[in-house]
């Protein structure tokens, strides 16, 4: 992405957005709900147009060569979009189909992505009578059916129980080791960390830091500090312990000081002033 | 191909409830017959045929109108903003060509099999239909023109009530005005020409002659191309609009 910007109504919902994501990589967009992150999927995924800016996959300009670029990309996207009334067979099957897949590879690879979801025993069943969980695994296994070099998952864990949680985040670290490109968007800061190579801050539309989950704590302060005073929260970061341990020791009131190591939620608040759930 | 594809996915959804289909798209055109074609219309003749012949080629043009719009601009609408599965197809490797004649394909098959399965009815009760090959291909059209109007009034809609909106102000009065139950040659002429402004009344004109064997109104044909031609250029215009 260069430059990328996007307007609705005159409002600019994403504005100079640059960033790269490197082949192989697992890419996060951490930011909260209205952030940009899904205007920015919109974009790649050629379904709306930037206003200003550029976005290439695999060198293929999104707005100026979308066929080529529908070719590249798999999608999960954050709300159901698989057809309710065909089964799980059939969704994978249409797919292909639209993919234009020859039926020999589209039968062979549809029992291969539900063997690689667990859904071969609910192959058959209607998208309807399949938990929530089954219904996003059955998704990711379209989304990657035409062998895509990147794939996009917008919010892939969001309404989902902790179980079905995991069992995604596997999904796509398998599908990650096999070789495909991932970004994904989330706003749980424990899903950035745990399954993101590198991640990318966004708030109102603007990227505000990107690297890997340690190298953006380390910028910060690899120590965080919290202290009360008068019913707020104060935090302050350090390199490393003995500086803040020495920060601690001066301090005058001593009272619920905790002292921790920092993760990308700090980050996050220290860049945005605010929560990302917020 | 493609194409093929889009409908592929919708006969394997009706495959599934093809009986309750028919049933439900059997009943208003049933009712139809009931109350125009034996009650009101018992005992009555319109140019020298009887009104229950006379009123079941109206019937087929309304129910190829309605099936085929239903078929094609509901199941969109609901695909779009409903499912939102329509993104996939707007995400994948397909031409906007492909995408739209798919859509509009359903349409026309599914108002094919409610206008084939009336007719058979129909056919019973009254046996001097005569089914052509310009009944055929007017039967086509009919299916055709609605099915692009659904697609387009799928695609430019905004909202659920937006489609139902467009069924109430554009459907309904051409269900009654667009030549179904009475001729329009019994009309004054200004509002005879205004009736023409209606592609339904141009679809009754052409189904009612082919089936009777009246004198072929080609320019009734023609005009039907027409419709057929700006709802599918519209409809690509819009598609456009909404993809990259």
């Amino acid at each position: 992405m260069i430059g990328l910007a996007k307007e609705y109504c005159g409002k600019r919902v994403i504005d100079d957005l640059s960033l790269e994501v490197e082949e192989g990589e697992i890419f996060g967009f951490l930011g909260p709900n209205g952030a940009g992150k899904s205007t920015a999927i919109r974009i790649l995924t050629t379904l709306t147009k930037p206003t200003a800016g550029r976005a290439l996959i695999n060198g293929f300009d999104v707005a100026k060569q979308p066929h080529m670029v529908k070719s590249q990309f798999g999608i999960v996207q954050q709300h159901l979009s698989l057809n309710r009334e065909l089964t799980v067979r059939e969704n994978l099957e249409l797919h292909a189909r639209l993919h234009h897949l020859s039926k020999w590879d589209r039968d062979r690879r549809i029992d291969e992505l539900l063997d690689f979801v667990d859904l071969t025993g609910f192959a058959h069943q209607l998208i309807d009578k399949i938990s929530g969980g089954m219904k996003r695994r059955a998704m990711i296994a379209r989304a990657l059916i035409h062998r895509p070099r990147i794939l996009f998952l917008d919010e892939p864990t969001v309404g989902l129980d902790a179980q079905s949680r995991r069992r995604v985040w596997d999904l796509i670290r398998g599908m990650n080791t096999e070789g495909t490109t991932v970004f994904l968007t989330t706003h749980y800061i424990d899903e950035a960390e745990m399954l993101c190579h590198r991640v990318g801050i966004i708030h109102q539309g603007r990227s505000m830091a990107i690297g890997s989950a340690d190298q953006l704590r380390r910028n910060l302060g690899e120590i965080a500090v919290e202290s009360k005073k008068d019913g707020r929260t104060r935090y302050c970061y350090f390199p490393d312990k003995e500086t803040a341990s020495k920060f601690v020791l001066e301090m005058k009131a001593a009272d619920g000081v905790v002292m921790r190591q920092s993760n990308l939620e700090d980050v996050f608040i220290e860049l945005t002033g605010r929560r990302v759930e917020e | 191909m493609d194409a093929y594809t889009i409908v592929w996915s919708d006969m394997m959804m009706l495959r599934r409830r093809f009986a309750k289909y028919l049933l439900t798209t059997l009943l208003s055109p049933l009712l139809y017959l009931m109350a125009f074609g034996w009650g009101l219309g018992r005992g009555m003749s319109v140019n020298g045929t009887g009104y229950l012949e006379f009123v079941v080629p109206g019937i087929i043009a309304l129910t190829a109108m309605t099936t085929s719009f239903n078929g094609a601009g509901t199941r969109l609408n609901t695909d779009r903003l409903f499912f939102r599965s329509f993104d996939e197809c707007l995400m994948a490797p397909i031409s906007s060509l492909s995408l739209l004649a798919g859509k509009a394909i359903i349409g026309v098959y599914r108002g094919l099999v409610s206008s084939i399965a009336f007719l058979l009815v129909a056919m019973l009760i009254a046996p001097g239909i005569h089914i052509g090959p310009l009944f055929v291909l007017s039967l086509l059209l009919t299916c055709l023109i609605f099915s692009f109007l659904g697609v387009l009034a799928a695609l430019l809609a905004s909202t659920h009530e937006d489609m139902a909106t467009f069924s109430s102000l554009i459907l309904l009065p051409m269900t009654f005005l667009g030549g179904t139950f009475f001729s329009l040659s019994q009309l004054p002429l200004a509002l005879k020409m205004a009736l023409y402004l209606l592609p339904l009344t141009h679809c009754s004109m052409c189904l009612r002659a082919a089936a009777l064997g009246g004198s072929f109104p080609w320019w009734s044909l023609m005009g039907m191309a027409a419709f057929l031609l700006a709802f599918s250029l519209a409809s690509m215009a819009v598609l456009k609009r909404l993809s990259v």
